[in-house]
């Protein structure tokens, strides 16, 4: 980030003078990080945006049209049923497929959903409540055989599970930069897989792009099409390096860490008698994301208590999705969300069950 | 004798410039010369015998051009 600001700084494609083309190439090898990270052949499809959201409305306005039918799971996002349900207003319909109250989605379930004429499946790839993975293989099978396409909101797994977009099938992934990938905040994208037509797909911002400047309509090219304005690019140079960061450790070496140290924290929380953890309990049927709440507690007293006398940080309340908190039966009361990460340590860990037992059996 | 590609995007630009230069050959960026384009952006030049070769390895991965041209 402060090599794009002492050294580049240009803006990129507006000019060809060596900071421009400098940030430009700093850009550029972002897009080709990302790509790589997804086993992407193509870095143009790469679309960088502010964050998820921004890249999911863009997915989902810029795909769906009046008539159109969509299905999504019943643990998604506001950042998924906000736009799904300002569409349906507009005359796309919606179909929610129930989670179990792990979280968990039945392919078969949602395989009765997809009637012919679906145009897309959206689906969280893993719950930000209860950390609960969802079958996106299956799905992406389901929506192809109904000629539809696979959206998937990866803001919860990129940097955390192994994502092959090829091999998964995945038509349309959206990641924030933020999470799992390292990078700083105000950054994030929208992959497209080979399977996208950008003909059916219109951008949500037009404007200047820094190239066909004769032509006053959007450039119907990849990834301009989609990117109007100044891109950020500070931020884009330090998802880049975050991403360098996570690839040169292994994602799946990642996920193996973070594995032990939710089954610790799980274990530990579940021990304790008033204590009530959600999700799988299966830990390869889930993300390191645990919540729980504590029989007689409110979540925003558990908060402030982990925060003001145990410096321990979390979040509480509905995690901005309503629809998980009612599969799993904690609306409108919400958890108390715990995320260790690859920085956090088991004597943390440890720490906070000890802190929690303590905060439950006073 | 250069020839010079030019590109719909400089993301395009830069991908070509990525893919060449790992295929050992030598390609500069440089601002596109106003008589082939009333864009602004970034073009790629290199040694007119190599552009044959260059043309290829663009196809091999479907990466278009917006054009090639020869500068003596």
């Amino acid at each position: 980030m402060s090599e794009f600001l002492e050294l580049a700084g240009g803006n990129p494609g507006r000019s060809g003078h060596r900071l421009s083309v400098a940030a430009g190439r700093i850009i550029f090898d972002a897009r080709q990080a990302v790509a790589d990270l997804f086993n992407v052949a193509d870095p143009l499809r790469v679309i960088f945006t502010p964050n998820a959201t921004h890249a999911l409305n863009l997915a989902l306005r810029g795909l769906l049209r009046p008539g159109d039918r969509a299905v999504c799971s019943g643990i998604e996002h506001n950042a998924v049923m906000r736009p799904l349900r300002a569409l349906e207003r507009q005359g796309v319909q919606l179909t929610v497929v129930p989670c179990a109250p792990n979280g968990s989605l039945d392919p078969a379930e949602l395989a009765r959903a997809v009637i012919p004429g679906t145009r897309l499946i959206v689906l969280a790839h893993a719950s930000n409540v209860m950390g609960t993975i969802l079958p996106v293989g299956a799905a992406a099978a389901i929506a192809h055989s109904a000629g539809a396409l696979l959206l998937v909101d990866a803001a919860q797994t990129a940097g955390v599970l192994p994502i092959d977009m090829p091999a998964l099938g995945i038509d349309l992934l959206a990641f924030t930069g933020h999470k799992g990938l390292l990078g700083p905040p105000g950054t994030g994208g929208l992959v497209l897989g080979q399977g996208v037509d950008i003909a059916g797909l219109e951008p949500l911002v037009r404007g200047g792009t820094g190239s066909q400047s004769q032509r006053q309509e959007q450039p119907d090219d990849l990834p301009d099409k989609y990117e109007s304005g100044t891109p950020n690019g500070v931020g884009i140079a330090g998802l880049a390096a975050g991403i360098r960061f996570l690839a040169q450790r292994g994602v799946e070496s990642v996920r193996a860490d973070e594995l032990a140290l939710a089954r610790a924290l799980i274990e530990g929380l579940t021990a304790i008698p008033s204590v009530t953890v959600y999700g799988p309990a299966d830990l390869d049927q889930r993300t390191a994301v645990v919540s729980f709440t504590i029989a007689g507690w409110r979540v925003s007293e558990i908060g402030q208590r982990l925060d003001d006398e145990f410096d321990i940080l979390c979040r509480v309340g509905l995690h901005c999705a309503p629809a998980a908190h009612r599969t799993m039966s904690t609306f409108p009361e919400g958890t108390v969300r715990l995320a260790p990460g690859r920085f956090t340590t088991l004597e943390e860990i440890r720490r906070t069950v000890e802190v929690v037992r303590e905060i439950a059996e006073v | 004798m250069v020839g010079v590609f030019l590109f719909h995007t400089t993301s395009a630009a830069f991908r070509a410039e990525k893919l060449l230069k790992d295929a050992g050959l030598a390609v500069k960026l440089i601002p596109t010369p106003r008589q082939f384009s009333s864009d602004c952006g970034i073009a790629l030049q290199l040694d007119w015998s190599e552009t044959e070769r260059a043309q290829s390895l663009l196809a091999d991965v479907a990466l278009e051009h917006a054009g090639l041209h020869r500068i003596s």
